[in-house]
């Protein structure tokens, strides 16, 4: 069986079609993408999925990673930091060692195709390699720009403004540019240890390993011990929710351990569950992907309290599993819950606690919730819609001035029919 | 009664969209400015805020309003405005100018009448974006009613957006593709009745199946 066809079940052969017939359009077209790493991470993580997709369509598409010394790269933390608003010095030497880095590899690197797809800051000066007439580059910008510090936008708008076209993830991540602005949302893989099916059995084997005991029902946030994930105000939520309604909370996650300001959420998350045998918090390795699975299948409402988030896959995750959530309307949040549609979104911990309590009395409400939020994910937050999007963005750089573009070989009008 | 030949030298060729979204920068805090906006944005723009639900949230019935009904309800909690905005009869306009027009006035006629406006929470700002519609050949093509009846069964989404939605707003052909070809194989009947059927007030299944048991009723009634 084929890669995609593995996705059959989830999406349906028509989209599956869609794919194979957009991947046809791109059969001649040489594409070259580039990140900082091969391994780890976000982008790594989707561009290992995605690649092979993609070549299975026939798109003739090749991986790169730029290559930088531990002084460049701790230049790009720093940017990467100021990019998300928090005050950092960049120093004309700072500059000139990411300019000295990106002249290395402009040099080393084969950069003659027909698109050219560059992930986040570190590479972005890749640029300077563009020839004239030759090839349509893309910036694609995973993380949120909308508040940075500005003279580290300033030093990288100099390369961004020379790109083709630009991808953000969210509306609410971007910048005014000058040039277009796709957006394209990130995705979950179905197939994953974290999404895919679980059996009953290996549910409860998670919980028993776990002692998180399934008498009663069970309201859940997967998320790391961070301030801006709010788990103490998720405490307080669920002790105000727990007046009415007997419910056990379990709060898992990581970050404790290789981060000092986790480790102090982390203490006032235990001193706010105060010894409660209702309250859960469970540490967990960054690769413990199944036990989240298995947390969010036996639960019986999910929360993602986030006081600022990123975009927030966790829901995505949540929806998939058909399971109602209950979500801070912050970051990429709002693209995945419509309110009242397809979970709820709230903005104080008296809301949620609210909100709690109403799911928890109508579950039938509270299933249709899920079911919708399932569906939701299938139509816009699988894989498949993820690779589609990079396909329909290649072919969009052809034709950048028009809002209807036919890709059938027919006469423009058809109406005839 | 016999009716018309059911097989014509014209076949109907399924067509599919797929959707790109821009963003625009453009963002309102409040109804002023989304007004403002609203004036001067182009008309993809007013196509997705009035029809990305449909695609996005297909499995929902009834199907939630237009994004700016979504917005003025649950993020300004201006509920009168949100009602008569969610209340705009999408079918009957044949154009995106006058559909915007439309909503246009609607924001004006309610701005009239309040001297304080309530402006939405940070983060929470209406985001102007634009649809990027590609449109797409499928494998499936139809010379017969049965043939026709059961491609629809086989069709994704994005053909039945495509022939209900993008053919009448935004390549402004008047009507939907299905009743015009019925038509032209002379299933008058058959063509008024996919005419009159209000797209919008379906789930994308929900439409897909009544094409379908209109397009049997229709083959039954031939048959005796």
């Amino acid at each position: 069986m084929s890669l995609l066809d593995g996705f059959e079940e989830f999406v349906g052969r028509g989209t599956l079609d869609e794919l194979r017939l957009l991947g046809a359009r791109l059969k001649d077209r040489k594409i070259v993408t580039v990140n900082s790493t091969a391994v780890g991470g976000g982008v790594a993580e989707i561009l290992n999925r995605l690649i092979p997709l993609s070549r299975e369509l026939g798109v003739d598409i090749r991986w790169d990673v730029i290559k930088g010394g531990e002084d460049f790269f701790a230049v790009t933390k720093r940017i990467h930091n100021a990019l998300h608003g928090k005050a950092e010095t960049f120093t004309a030497h700072d500059g000139e060692v990411f300019r000295e880095t990106t002249r290395r590899n402009v040099a080393e690197m084969d950069l003659d195709a027909d698109v050219l797809f560059i992930h986040d800051p570190q590479p972005v000066g890749l640029i300077e390699a563009r020839k004239a007439g030759r090839g349509r580059w893309v910036w694609r910008c995973h993380i949120d720009v909308a508040a940075p510090q500005q003279d580290v936008w300033q030093f990288l708008d100099g390369y961004v403004s020379r790109y083709d076209a630009s991808v953000f993830s969210a509306p609410s991540f971007s910048r005014d540019l000058s040039l277009p602005q796709v957006m394209i949302t990130p995705s979950i893989d179905p197939l994953s240890d974290k999404n895919r099916e679980l059996s009953e059995g290996e549910i409860a084997a998670v919980f028993d390993r776990l002692k998180i005991p399934r008498d009663k029902p069970i309201v859940t946030q997967v998320s790391r011990f961070d301030r801006l994930k709010d788990p103490v105000g998720v405490v307080v939520a669920f002790r105000l929710a727990k007046k009415y309604n007997d419910c056990r909370l379990v709060l898992a996650g990581g970050g404790a351990t290789d981060d000092p300001e986790g480790s102090e959420v982390l203490r006032a998350v235990h001193e706010a569950a105060d010894g409660d045998p209702d309250i859960h918090v469970i540490e967990l390795p960054p690769t413990a992907n199944l036990e989240i699975n298995a947390i969010q299948r036996g639960s019986t409402v999910i929360l993602q309290k986030s006081l600022k988030e990123g975009f927030g896959l966790t829901v995505s995750e949540a929806l998939w599993k058909a399971k109602p959530v209950i979500a801070g309307a912050v970051g990429g949040i709002p693209l995945q819950v419509t309110h009242r549609y397809s979970g709820i979104l709230t903005h104080t911990i008296e809301g949620t606690a609210f909100w709690i309590k109403q799911l928890l009395n109508a579950p039938d409400f509270a299933r249709r919730l899920g079911e919708n939020g399932r569906e939701h994910v299938r139509t816009n937050f699988l894989l498949a819609r993820h690779l589609r999007e990079y396909l329909l963005l290649f072919l969009f750089l052809e034709h950048r001035d028009e809002r209807v573009i036919r890709l059938d070989a027919m006469a423009p009008d058809r109406a005839s029919l | 009664m016999a009716g018309p030949p059911d097989t014509q030298p014209q076949p109907f060729s399924f067509m599919s969209t797929l959707d790109l979204t821009l963003l625009t920068s453009r963002r309102a805090r409040d109804l002023a400015e989304l007004l403002e906006h609203l004036r001067i944005v182009s008309g993809s723009v007013v196509y997705y805020h009035t029809h990305h639900f449909l695609v996005q949230h297909q499995y929902l019935s009834p199907e939630p309003p237009n994004d700016f009904a979504y917005w003025v309800t649950n993020v300004l909690q201006e509920d009168r405005l949100g009602e008569q905005l969610a209340a705009i009869d999408l079918i009957q306009f044949r154009t995106i100018r006058s559909l915007r027009e439309r909503i246009i006035e609607v924001i004006e006629a309610y701005l009239n009448e309040r001297q304080q406006l309530r402006v939405a929470p940070e983060g929470e700002e209406f985001h102007f974006r634009e649809s990027v519609s590609f449109v797409v050949p499928t494998m499936h093509v139809a010379r017969t009613l049965a043939e026709f009846a059961d491609c629809m069964e086989r069709i994704g989404f994005g053909s039945l957006t495509f022939h209900f939605f993008n053919v009448r707003l935004r390549l402004e052909r008047g009507g939907d593709d299905f009743s015009e070809w019925c038509r032209s194989l002379g299933e008058h009947e058959l063509a008024d009745a996919i005419a009159r059927l209000d797209p919008y007030t379906y789930t994308m299944d929900g439409l897909r199946k009544e094409v379908v048991r209109l397009v049997h009723r229709r083959l039954r009634e031939k048959q005796r």
